[in-house]
């Protein structure tokens, strides 16, 4: 399972960053939001996918579930949500102050 | 006691949360602000003290012991630079006072600068890794928010293009947050350091090292992961540029110093001797030959940062106490002067108004005061001797010649000489020379601005005169850091 994980893991990785290369703004966001998305499945798989009891007293079971990854991904998906929010409203922003989208065209020169 | 640890980061982040309710308020804006960070600058000094005295003080949140729980480490090294950063923050805040438009104060400037002090602080002090990850989305957050603040045309593109480097860097960390967590199963430093310690630094770890420190470069601006640095530290304001200057690359720093002393020390020949003396090589260098090739004040100062930002690496990189203790003996000369020259350039471009050293000139008759500040600071930066950037730059070259790393501490002298040519073309540009600025500009009196500046000045000649005791200091850092069972038997109580 965790190898089958971790092949999904790299697709979404690679499309993000043939997003992020892309030339266009919005598709550059949007290879962000990809790229945190990757990063949540890898967080959750490299703790391993157990099948274990949950994490309480009183189940006398072997094996339990780790559940600190879920955590991390809750914390780390909010962070990302945040980040895209801004992300968005500036790009947006940008979009109407220069009245470009491509980012060849927002190179900007070096004597200004 | 150990409760105080946790003051650097609440009170600015209580005091930031406040402000936002009197956005519109500008001037109680600035007195509550004022005095939180005066707060703060006090609480540091006191712990700075206390970890100098008593070791390593740790504080567990919520009472959750050790490897399970949040835990604060105020280490000497940790509680030297929130002092640092301290320091800074009170002064660039002050400049922020006679410099900011009411317009940019009202529109959320104190909230966003000390939510900046909340992140930075917190990374400085927490021993848990994913909590450092949590620090250094604060600090990115804010400081977004203020390389944006004022919203020109510049700086929306350029800090678009800062946002979505600093976006990639932290989903790297998050992956080499996920690396170490299979491989050791925790997220706790000292408990990460025991781990790794007990299986050996062989292949997968060593990824993850590696993984870590391009991280960490990226924030730091080390070769060749710089490029993003000296476009947008151009556009935002003054006060704004000073702080980022002296105080965000460092906290990258910071924390390669952190890992590669305290979890990844075992392979010194591949991570220490190997790649980081070479990257911190070809930093000083590549940062040194942008800002003799350009011509505009803050892109030089932009581009000094990266090159120094070389010769902390590379104490790292030699990796012996007398070297590492160089480094951060050159991270807190580094940080007062660089914030200070960004601030006095700030106040070259209020009067001249431009920053192109080509369009300045004379400024050394108009206004001496500032003439002879940025004199003071500029050969400290360069490193000529009764001044902190010698005695900060000496050990870690000496020991570079010890270990036998001649190459190396070689490019590190030549850097020097040619940190001293760029500092003295912009000397020679825009203080010396035909005065170009009009009347009214000569008559500007800028004493309010260089106030807040002028306690740095004072720190860079001190810290040189009494090199001896401030090197000590950091060499008895330079020692606990070097030896993680301090910091480890202090966290996990064994």
């Amino acid at each position: 399972m965790e190898i089958a994980m971790s092949i999904v893991i790299g697709i979404v990785f690679s499309v993000a960053v043939y997003m992020l290369l892309s030339r266009n703004i919005i598709r550059v966001v949007l290879g962000t939001l990809i790229l945190s998305h990757g990063n949540h499945l890898l967080l959750i798989t490299m703790s391993g996918l157990q099948r274990g009891a949950p994490p309480l007293l009183n189940f006398n079971e072997e094996s339990y579930t780790d559940p600190l990854p879920q955590a991390l991904v809750l914390t780390a998906i909010v962070i990302a949500f945040g980040v895209t929010a801004f992300l968005i409203v500036l790009v947006y922003r940008m979009y109407k102050e220069h009245e470009l989208d491509d980012l060849e065209d927002l190179r900007g020169s070096i004597d200004e | 006691m150990s409760n105080l640890i946790f003051m650097p980061i609440i009170v600015p982040f209580f005091i930031g949360a406040l402000l936002m309710l009197f956005a519109k308020r500008h001037r109680l804006q600035r007195i509550i602000s004022g005095a939180a960070s005066i707060v703060v600058l006090a609480i540091s000094i006191y712990l700075a003290a206390a970890a100098f005295q008593n070791g390593v003080i740790t504080a567990e949140a919520g009472d959750w012991a050790a490897p399970f729980g949040i835990v604060l480490v105020a280490d000497s090294f940790a509680t030297l630079m929130v002092l640092l950063s301290s320091i800074l923050s009170v002064a660039c805040l002050f400049f922020a006072f006679t410099t900011i438009s009411p317009e940019r104060e009202k529109s959320y400037f104190y909230p966003f600068y000390l939510f900046l002090m909340v992140g930075v602080n917190g990374a400085f002090l927490t021993g848990d890794i994913f909590n450092l990850f949590v620090f250094f989305e604060v600090l990115l957050l804010a400081s977004y928010g203020l390389i944006v603040h004022g919203g020109t045309k510049y700086q929306l593109r350029e800090s678009f293009k800062y946002i979505v480097i600093n976006v990639f860097s932290s989903a790297l960390f998050i992956v080499a947050i996920a690396w170490i967590y299979s491989v050791t199963g925790t997220l706790n430093m000292a408990q990460i350091s025991e781990r790794v310690a007990a299986m050996d630094q062989t292949g997968a770890i060593n990824i993850i090292a590696v993984m870590f420190f391009i991280v960490f470069a990226l924030k730091g601006g080390l070769f060749p992961l710089y490029f993003w640095l000296p476009n947008s530290y151009w556009g935002p304001p003054a006060a704004i540029a000073a702080l980022f200057g002296g105080l965000l690359t460092k906290v990258g720093i910071y924390a390669i110093i952190r890992m590669f002393t305290l979890i990844f020390y075992h392979e010194p020949l591949f991570t220490h001797k190997g790649l980081i003396t070479v990257i911190a090589g070809l930093t000083m260098l590549f940062g040194v030959l942008g800002a003799v090739s350009q011509f505009d004040f803050k892109r030089i100062l932009s581009y000094h940062i990266i090159s120094q930002v070389g010769y902390m690496v590379m104490g790292l990189g030699i990796f012996t106490p007398l070297a590492v203790a160089g480094a951060i003996f050159y991270i807190a000369h580094h940080m007062v002067v660089k914030t200070g020259l960004f601030l006095f350039a700030g106040a070259a471009e209020k009067i001249t108004g431009t920053s192109d050293i080509k369009q300045m000139g004379g400024l050394f008759k108009t206004h001496p005061a500032l003439a002879w500040m940025f004199f003071i600071t500029a050969i400290s930066l360069a490193g000529i001797p009764p001044l902190s950037g010698f005695f900060s730059k000496f050990p870690i070259i000496l020991s570079g010649f010890q270990e036998g790393q001649h190459i190396i501490s070689a490019v590190a002298l030549l850097v020097g000489l040619l940190t001293l040519i760029s500092m003295m073309k912009i000397f020679g540009y825009a203080f010396w020379g035909e005065q170009k600025h009009g009347e009214a500009a000569a008559k500007l009196s800028i004493g309010k601005m260089l106030l807040p500046a002028a306690p740095l000045v004072v720190l860079t000649i001190v810290m040189g005169i009494v090199a001896e005791p401030v090197f000590n200091y950091s060499l008895q850092i330079a020692e606990q850091i070097m030896d993680p069972s301090i910091y480890i038997e202090s966290v996990l109580k064994e």
